[in-house]
């Protein structure tokens, strides 16, 4: 499902807001659909157009509509990024817009789990670094930074590089394409077992 | 003897197929999985497409609740022409719970609610369990003791075909509240204001355990309200020690445990609350007794201020978050330190999984009783299940909606997230006792404060954000 993530440049789309919940990000008179796709046109809809109407007016000032933020393909985020419902709609659009990675200080726990999912890294920085990376984009915006996922590093703007952490099993799916799925499919005994060790206390079909 | 060990510890050692190793999450076995229309299509096409079966559909349980229509004049067939997309979503997960054999309550099933309400009500989500869903807010299910979560659509997909995630151990955080409430303060209180206290991302990492004399004094459905939200403190599941109100409650529910099995069930359900000495990665305590009633102001929930207060001047944000604030009033129409009691309002929302239980509408009926509702004012009042909106109709609250000028609706999600049509114009104010007030939750350029029941009835005969205390005296 996710593409295999190594190394990637690429210039920044800065959203200096914190606490983004999935909600702005996605709203959820997209959730209609029943497929993956067709999100990217309501990704951040509501701050993107007016009256959040992708056939309409886009508003100028927002980032994703700044010709020198049209190729980031690094969304610079603030604090808490992703907070709210559980829609995995939300890194579907981001991908689907083109979004191949978000740096912020944190983010919430869910989007982080679906983000990994969808090939979209979520890149945890400092405030100093995350400050810098800001000022680095405010400064010029064509600044480049390089997310390496096989060393865990970023390389900033001014030179230098910070690491970053990221949970070793998305980071192994990432890199080699391991499917989750699949990897769990391959405990079908051990579950068993465990199914034979715990019998349920519930059957759902009696109610 | 064991070392002590905390509630959330016991139930994880439980459900554990592998434990977590170098570089390698474990795999939790999940007693219960809930399923509604929004994100589960994605997830069935998932296991189409690799030729997987369902592998426990006994242990799957389906409703629908997020975009069903909640005029009592909308029925199926009119569904499809007025939200074609709606309904071909409906149709999907009747296709999919059909041809896996997942029980599924379809509009008209009078089991059917929203997918938080019915779980408790109907005894399937029971202590020591494991319960997940596609949806943040299956942190409500905690208020049982069980460890309840939301997770994402590839998550659902995982446990369809092999009910086991892959998990990496959270944190613990006893949130303990001490003390007696004060009259006119309840459980969205409480909840309200320990978000306002931890932030919104306070609880990232960690699952909440709430203790203390407030949380012990609480009824079940009190202690859903308090679980429900910790998502909105960033935790992804809350727990509540299982008690004699816990067992009280269960005792005779359609899916609960009968006769032997019932004293069996009790006899190891005690087992599971927090042993003495346990420790909690962190712990942070209020005092109960000194809590108000509590009204959000900004486009978070952790933006939360006493009703009687005001919003915060911009010298008591902090100067990095204060671009951000400045943003939220914006988007509220709202100014420091400008006081939120006395705001006209045009919309109250009753409902939603937070609180559209029966004791929640039993506490807005009684603050509405032989009172109507301020002229131009819009109230809905939006049962969680049917069987709630069934008791309240024998029950004769129904009846007192109905009289005081509101409007009572089919159970759903509704104007919690407005998927279903129910929504507010730009603009417009609601109180709303749902849990999220971010921007264009309730509709596009709708402003929501969040408040309890008793808020939310109080300010639906005035028209105004109200203290309820001084309606009731």
């Amino acid at each position: 499902m996710s593409k295999s993530f190594t190394r990637f440049s690429g210039t920044m789309a800065p959203l200096p807001i914190q606490n983004v919940d999935t909600d702005q990000i996605i709203p959820a008179s997209y959730l209609k659909v029943t497929d993956r796709s067709g999100l990217a046109s309501g990704l951040f809809c509501r701050w993107r157009y007016r009256d959040g109407d992708p056939e309409g007016e886009p508003i100028a000032d927002f980032v994703l509509n700044r010709a020198e933020h049209a190729d980031a393909r690094i969304l610079l985020a603030g604090d808490n990024f992703g907070c709210g419902s559980s829609r995995e709609h939300a890194p579907w659009a981001l991908v689907g817009y083109g979004f191949r990675a978000v740096i912020s200080t944190s983010f919430a726990d869910i989007f982080r789990s679906n983000s990994l999912k969808n090939g979209l890294l979520v890149v945890p920085v400092t405030e100093e670094v995350s400050a810098s990376l800001f000022d680095a984009v405010a400064a010029d915006p064509a600044a480049e930074v390089t997310i390496d996922l096989e060393a865990q590093t970023l390389s900033l703007p001014a030179g230098g590089e910070t690491n970053f952490e990221v949970d070793p099993f998305a980071r192994r799916c990432l890199l080699d394409g391991t499917d989750q799925l699949g990897y769990l499919l391959n405990q079908a005994s051990s579950i068993q077992a465990f199914e034979a060790a715990h019998p349920a206390r519930l059957d759902t079909r009696s109610g | 003897m064991s070392r002590p060990r905390t509630l959330f510890e016991k139930i994880w050692r439980r459900h554990l197929v592998a434990t977590e190793a170098e570089g390698l999450p474990a795999t939790l076995y999940v007693d219960l999985h809930l399923v509604h229309e929004v994100t589960s299509p994605q997830a069935f096409t998932e296991l189409a497409e690799r030729g997987l079966p369902v592998r426990r559909p006994d242990l799957t349980l389906a409703t629908m609740d997020h975009s069903t229509p909640t005029d009592p004049s909308i029925d199926t067939a009119k569904l499809r022409v007025l939200d074609p997309e709606g309904s071909a979503q409906l149709d999907r997960l009747l296709a999919n719970c059909e041809r896996h054999g997942i029980p599924l309550y379809a509009m008209g099933d009078e089991r059917r609610g929203i997918v938080h309400v019915i779980g408790p009500e109907l005894g399937a989500t029971q202590p020591g369990m494991t319960v997940v869903c596609g949806d943040s807010h299956t942190s409500t299910h905690g208020a049982v003791g069980a460890l309840a979560f939301g997770i994402g659509t590839s998550e659902v997909g995982h446990v369809l075909a092999t009910q086991c995630l892959l998990q990496h151990r959270p944190k613990t955080y006893e949130v303990r509240i001490d003390g007696r409430l004060q009259e006119g303060v309840v459980a969205k209180d409480i909840i309200l204001a320990v978000i306002a206290r931890l932030g919104i991302g306070g609880g990232t990492g960690h699952v909440f355990e709430y203790t203390g004399e407030a949380i012990r004094a609480l009824d079940m459905e009190g202690r859903m309200t308090v679980c429900n939200m910790s998502i909105e403190g960033g935790a992804r599941a809350g727990l509540i020690a299982p008690d004699d109100v816990t067992f009280a409650y269960l005792e005779g529910r359609p899916m609960a445990p009968a006769g032997d099995a019932w004293e069996g069930a009790v006899d190891d359900w005690r087992s599971l609350p927090t042993d003495d000495g346990a420790a909690y990665d962190r712990t942070t305590t209020l005092d109960g007794s000194a809590l108000e009633p509590m009204v959000t102001y900004g486009t978070n929930p952790g933006m939360a201020i006493p009703i009687a207060g005001a919003v915060p001047e911009d010298d008591a944000i902090e100067p990095e978050k204060r671009a951000s604030f400045r943003k939220a009033l914006d988007y509220m129409a709202l100014e420091p330190g400008q006081q939120l009691q006395g705001k006209p309002i045009d919309v109250v929302f009753v409902g939603s999984c937070t609180n559209s239980r029966y004791s929640d509408l039993v506490a807005a009926a009684n603050v509405l009783r032989g009172r109507k509702v301020a002229d131009g004012l819009r109230v809905l009042i939006v049962p969680g299940s049917d069987a709630v909106k069934r008791q309240a109709e024998r029950d004769g609250l129904a009846q007192v909606f109905v009289d005081a000028g509101a409007e009572w609706r089919e159970a759903g999600c509704s104007m919690c997230l407005a998927m279903n049509g129910d929504q507010l114009a730009p603009g417009q104010y609601a109180v709303s006792t749902s849990n999220r007030n971010f921007e264009g939750r309730q509709g596009a350029g709708g402003r929501t404060f969040l408040a309890s029941p008793l808020t939310a009835a109080a300010s639906a005969i005035t028209g105004r954000v109200t203290d309820v205390r001084e309606v009731l005296s």
